[in-house]
């Protein structure tokens, strides 16, 4: 059923057709009507799920893992300070192997604070053994989490879900509501990999000397190494039976493109618009949008984005000191390669200022006066 | 006391053995967490009541009950006095570790 819905409703509608069991959750600006519109639904017995209010995001992902580790799907959502007041416990889903799913909204990290958005959140979380998509549209939104249950149980991984503060959570578009039936013959029931029996009594996640931890982080490695390929297969399974594709990354008008941009979130829709004004107006440029950040897609980056002449990054986020954390991935991705073109680092669009067609604009036209990056970071929108 | 005291600690050979989750697959029983202690309760068993509730408080199960009477499993006890503090006719005293 198509329905016109915000963008953290389409998470709700994810988590509800995906059969989430346990959802514990703390209310955050901007994520709110993610789980309050759960919590209804788990109230009037649309989802039977046991919704567990909590005290702290801490918590709910406590509550997470063990409803986990008990053998139920489990869901949560949050945003900023309650993703970074998550980050103890998020090593404790990955490392403990349960394949919990998180919506985030993206919004910058206080002080000042702020609501509006930018990637900093997440992007601290990275090395945390979660897998990471970001979307750039509601109907993503909600694709994302059904497909994301399917990857994350499949591998024992969790999964973020991941969505920009206002230009997405509470943007309403028209969004095709998958029925039920059908999202059940895509996603199977919840199948665990151990769990908390009193038939075979066990405990979880104590302690690890350094005789067996090390093989226990290897193996995690190994699986994430398996996600690009179980995203894209996962993808075409959904696209085979709900007509939508989506992989670990969107490049679009990439093949002969000079200059191709690498976006994420709604920044990439943005520019997906602006590739087109350009291309009208004879300039050679792509968008490759990258859905997937964690694990980082190696072989697609390289293989879309080696045949052009220039790279251009846009980053709603920065590593202080560093760059932009998408440009320091690129850059990983391309280094030592002959031939690989220079990676040019943007930054822009932090606490939520707009970034427009306009902003690509200025960033390819940056790109096109300089051979190789004048600067570390190229500032978009900064007023000096 | 038992045969469950040969329990050996588990060392994987190869990752592939390894299960992906953290989770205990034999005994931690090798892993005897009485040599922690500092004081070590001692029952004075001719004013023991027999009424079980320093066996029930125990939160280490480190009181057995052998002939209907306390015994502290010293491969085990912590030394926290939980027993001593509960024990109504106070027949359990913490004293010094002797090393």
């Amino acid at each position: 059923m198509r329905k016109v819905i915000m963008g953290n409703h389409a998470l709700s509608y994810g988590a509800m057709l995906g059969r989430a069991q346990v959802i514990a959750a703390y209310p955050i600006t901007p994520q709110t009507q993610v789980v309050e519109l759960l919590s209804e639904m788990c109230a009037d017995g649309t989802l039977a799920a046991k919704f567990i209010k909590v005290e702290s995001e801490h918590s709910a992902m406590a509550a997470c893992i063990g409803a986990s580790v008990a053998g139920a799907r489990t869901f949560t959502a949050t945003s900023a300070q309650g993703l970074a007041l998550m980050h103890e416990m998020l090593h404790w889903a990955s490392g403990g192997r349960h394949p919990v799913v998180l919506g985030n909204i993206n919004r910058a990290m206080a002080p000042g604070w702020s609501i509006w958005s930018d990637q900093n959140d997440s992007l601290s979380e990275r090395d945390t053994g979660w897998m990471q998509f970001y979307c750039s549209s509601n109907q993503e939104v909600l694709d994302t989490t059904i497909q994301a249950f399917k990857v994350a149980e499949a591998l024992f991984i969790p999964a973020m879900v991941i969505l920009d503060a206002f230009s997405l959570s509470h943007t309403y578009e028209v969004v095709d509501v998958p029925d039920l039936d059908k999202v059940d013959a895509f996603l199977p029931p919840f199948k665990p990999y151990a769990r908390v029996d009193y038939r075979t009594p066990r405990a979880f996640n104590g302690l690890t000397g350094p005789e067996n931890y090390m093989e226990l982080r290897y193996k995690l490695q190994k699986d994430m190494e398996r996600v690009p390929e179980m995203v894209e297969a996962t993808g075409r399974e959904y696209e085979k039976l709900f007509g939508r594709h989506l992989g670990a990354v969107d490049a679009y008008r990439c093949e002969d493109a000079e200059t191709i941009l690498v976006t994420s979130g709604t920044a990439g829709y943005t520019a997906h618009v602006a590739v087109d004004e350009m291309r009208k107006d004879g300039l050679k440029v792509g968008n490759f949008r990258m859905r997937m950040f964690r694990p980082f897609p190696f072989d697609i980056v390289r293989r879309v984005l080696l045949p052009a002449k220039k790279v251009a990054v846009v980053d709603r986020n920065i590593s202080y000191g560093h760059h932009g954390m998408f440009a320091q991935e690129v850059k990983s991705a391309l280094y030592g390669i002959p031939g690989a073109p220079p990676v040019f680092g943007f930054i822009a669009g932090l606490g939520g200022r707009d970034i427009t067609p306009a902003s690509f604009r200025e960033v390819v036209d940056t790109a096109a006066a300089q051979d190789r990056p004048a600067e570390e970071i190229l500032w978009i929108g900064v007023k000096r | 006391m038992s045969k469950k005291k040969d329990a050996a600690k588990i060392i994987f050979e190869s990752e592939k053995d390894v299960p992906i989750m953290p989770m205990s697959l034999g005994s931690m029983l090798f892993n005897k967490t009485g040599s922690w202690r500092n004081i070590r309760p001692e029952i004075r068993t001719a004013d023991c009541i027999r009424c079980g509730i320093c066996w029930k408080f125990c939160p280490d199960m480190s009181i057995l009950v052998e002939e209907e009477l306390p015994v502290v499993d010293y491969d085990f006890c912590k030394g926290c006095g939980i027993c001593a503090e509960e024990c109504p006719v106070k027949c359990i005293e913490m004293a010094e570790e002797r090393k």
